[in-house]
């Protein structure tokens, strides 16, 4: 049986994939997507978990994805529709509450209640964040220089880089090697004294890391999140109508319009190698197809221990990726209800229901979390990122009844004992146990739960240890370094092969910059 | 819904709510404040002019400073010298970062010995507290707890004096306690108006009486409720610059373009030579040294041109009905040399007035330039003169 022949084969539908396949497909390329499951989106997907209950199942806001990719695949037209997350609200454990609003105004006399002080330096702090956003935004859309490296390109690269930073300023320089260096607790340190603020805000600093908030490094973390705050139109985040799944199928419906050939149910095997050289891949179901160009979605532990025979490689390479660090640390539950959760500090309808709920009272709260998950345990009382998509979309639920998506952390891959059914429910009960104690109407609201730990997030979306960035978003993985040295611009040492997933730089959010920088490398190499 | 959100109120709102028959409200450090109690604003300018005008500047922000070091903490941290305030005097200062670069600009009244008001237009307990390490000094923001009412206009010495607050001898930005109708307060003549007028500081709890007791005596004087943008009309023509229209406090900049220093910003007057060691003083000496680059100074576009420029398009020449806070580029030939920030028609002086930031050497008194104005949605450049700031300065102001 001779195989179907294509220019490129992507592995894996995720949005990183399907963007690349784009783009691939939009210069020509006779392009193919393989995703193994029923779905397309990868992490970013929307399922009707329960009849009439739409969820953006794991990834489930929007902030990161890049201008330039909506703009170059029109993915307004393919049904991009972003709406807006406006606030907030953090409940204290006194009752009280901090809530981020989405008028200055209205924020600044919010703070003002907790402490003038740090309404004042709120003001300084946006700026020098915008500012420090600014100054890496560029990063994120530049290929990764090689500092060791004596190749004309890669000098150029690095004086674009040194140029770059240079224009920064001395004040901007320095602010940026602390956020580079230090923990997100003792960065905000230096600015607030409220403690549910720096809570709140070091919140952003852990996500996806297996970092507490007096981690070093956890600062940069929070640079990544702000980053969402000043995207070409500067818009904060916000919710995809229909769920994140519905981004990845703009961006497929983008794909297909292009001329890419989309197939789900479709799981490849292995990376057909011929010579040094990518030839295609097998599929589960026995069938090949082959192609000179294999683009890999998937992470770096998949895409060089799993797809291709390690051996194959360089064994520095193949150390590299065996050190590249994924320790899962986050879970999520998913519930259906009845109706609308009450919560204590802010009682009834109102608008802190169309934004966020952090449940961050205090980085003593968050650090404590941490040592739970250091230790091998899930977080007794985790911090957790709640939003109710029904009432910014409220097709996400039959009228009347809502959906709650509630990010957990810290849920850690490696438990002791292992993740099994029983350790499941608990850390679900742990969870909405937590979330009564600031809104107790909530368990008789329930009507369905689905509890997702980071072996579930592993056994469904592929993502190695469950990490919802492909890789951990930790300075020694990014850059030049994402996922290894000498292998941070997408090639592999097999010709043909090559890397586009969010484990490669600028790395994980729905931002789609690795599935589109990939493609302008692949397509620079075949001319 | 069991809570509402809303701007605040400031403690005179249950007296000029009913008055602003339009709904023309604005945002003012998120206070809601008329714009006009009219629809039109003309009568609320005309009476700052010609008789009195009343407006609300609650939304200012006010700190009291005290204790033994209260002079050393302001004068470490505003450009002129505050150890010569003397007691129940008024100095209006901006205030700069280590740069040089202006924070915000705002008045300071020594109340008694070593109790001082700071007032301000962006919050600054935070910059406050940063300058008072080391000093014994009392920190008090009492932004909330002090209603301020400007009165303004040639008959406003006569209706605090009906009311029997003896102002008779206050000179220009002084101060003095005093009561009306056993409402305690004090009055000082200061504005921002270029007019004849006073500012009266009252305990919020006592803002409504107060207020009631102005209009009642200042009935028969003509004291009319003016909103802001009647106040606008009168600090163009006065010339008095304002935070984040014509310029931006420096920690807001996004780049280094957007800040000013005072002399960039027509208060080079207020930058002390003689005094010690302040916020800025390296950078500010280091300027003074230099050819000053930009001023801030008054254009008068002139009448002819106009009429010239819309009589092309067969209309008259079309004026704006209240003070525009855009940008208008400036040109001297085909070079642009600068921008405009404010402007308006000055209904007094029947001239079209601009303050503008203008660069060297284009900024003397008598520069003939261009403003860049739209006539039917067209781009054109009128013909503009540097006049010397402020445009109106009445006798009555200081006398």
């Amino acid at each position: 049986m001779s195989a179907a022949r294509y220019d490129a084969i992507v592995i894996g539908g995720g949005h990183n994939g399907l963007v690349a396949a784009a783009y691939l497909a939009r210069a020509g390329k006779k392009t193919v997507v393989l995703e193994r499951r029923h779905v397309l989106g990868g992490a970013a997907v929307t399922e009707e978990i329960f009849p009439g209950f739409k969820f953006s199942v794991f990834s489930y806001v929007v902030s990161l994805l890049r201008p330039e990719i909506i703009r170059d695949l029109d993915l307004p037209r393919h049904g991009l529709q972003i709406l807006p997350l406006e606030s907030t609200v953090t409940p204290m454990d006194n009752g009280d509450y901090l809530a981020a609003w989405g008028d200055a105004d209205e924020s600044r006399f919010e703070l003002e209640r907790h402490s003038p002080h740090d309404a004042e330096a709120m003001v300084e702090f946006g700026r020098l964040m915008h500012h420090m956003a600014m100054a890496v935004k560029p990063i994120l859309g530049m290929l990764p220089p090689d500092p060791a490296s004596l190749s004309p390109s890669d000098l150029k690269g690095l004086l674009k880089l040194g140029g770059h930073f240079r224009s920064l300023g001395a004040e901007r320089f320095h602010a940026l090697h602390k956020l580079m260096t230090m923990s997100s607790a003792d960065y905000l340190d230096e600015w607030f004294e409220f403690d549910t603020l720096k809570a709140t805000k070091s919140a952003s600093g852990i996500i996806g890391t297996f970092l507490g908030p007096r981690s070093p490094g956890s600062a940069y973390v929070l640079l990544h999140h702000y980053m969402g705050e000043i995207d070409g139109a500067f818009r904060a985040w916000g919710f995809q109508r229909g769920g994140t799944g519905a981004i990845s199928n703009a961006i497929a419906s983008a794909a297909r319009a292009l001329g890419a050939e989309i197939r789900t149910e479709a799981a490849v095997e292995r990376v057909t190698v011929s010579g040094g050289r990518a030839t295609g891949v097998a599929l589960a179901n026995g069938d090949e197809l082959s192609a000179p160009i294999v683009v890999s979605s998937l992470d770096p532990r998949r895409t060089f221990l799993d797809l291709v025979d390690p051996k194959a490689l360089p064994a520095d390479l193949v150390t590299d990726v065996r050190r590249y660090k994924f320790r899962g640390s986050s879970g999520k539950v998913n519930l259906a209800l009845s109706g609308l959760p009450d919560f204590t500090c802010m009682p009834g309808v109102g608008p802190h229901l169309r934004g966020a709920v952090s449940i961050s009272p205090s980085v003593e709260y968050l650090e404590r979390a941490y040592d739970d998950a250091k230790y091998g345990e899930f977080s007794r009382h985790p911090y957790m990122d709640i939003v109710i998509p029904s009432m910014i979309d409220p097709g996400m639920a039959p009228p009347g009844k809502h959906v709650m998506s509630i990010f957990v952390q810290y849920a850690p891959f490696q438990i002791n004992g292992g993740w099994d059914d029983a350790k499941r429910d608990a850390f679900g009960n742990a969870v909405i146990d937590t979330v009564s104690r600031y809104a107790s109407n909530l368990k008789s609201l329930i009507l369905h739960k689905q509890v997702i730990t980071p072996a579930d997030i592993e056994r469904i979306t592929g993502l190695s240890e469950g990490n919802i960035f492909a890789g951990e978003l930790a300075l020694q993985q990014l850059f030049f370094l994402r996922p290894s040295a000498q292998w941070a611009k997408y090639a592999t040492p097999i010709d043909g092969y090559w890397q586009c997933g969010s484990g490669t730089h600028p790395g994980g959010g729905i931002m789609g910059a690795p599935g589109r920088l990939a493609a302008q490398q692949i397509l620079k190499a075949a001319r | 819904m069991n809570f509402v959100r809303v701007l605040r109120a400031t403690p005179f709102h249950p007296r000029t709510a009913p008055l602003v028959r339009a709904q023309t409200w604005r945002r003012w450090a998120g206070y809601q404040v008329a714009s006009a109690y009219e629809p039109h604003p003309d009568r609320e300018y005309a009476a700052i002019r010609n008789a009195a005008g009343l407006i609300d500047v609650s939304p200012l922000h006010k700190y009291l400073i005290g204790g033994p070091h209260a002079a050393r903490l302001l004068d470490r941290m505003v450009t002129r010298d505050v150890t010569r305030c003397e007691l129940g005097q008024v100095l209006y200062t901006p205030w700069c970062d280590g740069d040089g670069k202006v924070l915000d600009d705002g008045t300071i009244s020594r109340l008694d010995s070593r109790t001082y008001r700071l007032t301000s237009a962006e919050p600054n307990l935070r910059w406050l507290h940063m300058n008072a390490v080391g000093l014994d000094v009392t920190i008090d923001d009492v932004s909330a707890q002090t209603a301020a009412l400007a009165l303004q206009g040639p008959n406003s010495r006569a209706i605090l004096q009906a009311l029997g607050a003896n102002v008779g001898n206050l000179q220009y930005f002084r101060l003095t306690h005093t009561n009306v109708r056993d409402i305690p307060l004090t009055i000082s003549r200061t504005g921002y108006t270029g007019d004849l007028g006073y500012e009266l500081w009252v305990r919020a709890d006592d803002a409504v009486r107060l207020w009631d007791a102005l209009i009642e005596a200042g009935t028969a004087y003509g004291i009319v409720p003016a909103g802001i943008w009647a106040l606008d009309l009168a600090r163009i023509e006065a010339g008095l610059i304002m935070l984040d229209v014509d310029y931006f406090s420096a920690p807001r900049a996004i780049i280094p373009d957007q800040k000013s220093s005072p002399f960039e910003i027509n208060l080079g007057w207020a930058v002390s030579t003689s005094k010690g060691p302040f916020n800025g003083q390296r950078a500010l000496d280091a300027e003074r040294a230099r050819a000053q680059q930009w001023a801030f100074v008054g254009l008068e576009i002139k009448w002819d041109s106009l009429e010239r420029l819309f009589a092309e398009r067969s209309l008259a020449p079309q004026l704006p009905t209240v003070a525009w806070r855009t940008s208008a580029p400036v040109y001297s030939g085909d070079h642009q040399v600068g921008y405009a920030t404010s402007g308006c028609w000055s209904p007094l002086l029947k001239k079209y007035l601009a303050l503008a930031h203008i660069q060297a050497p284009h900024f003397g008194v008598g520069s003939r330039l261009q403003m860049e104005i739209t006539v039917e949605h067209r781009r054109k450049r009128a013909d503009a003169v540097v006049r010397k700031l402020p445009f109106f300065d009445p006798e009555r102001k200081r006398a």
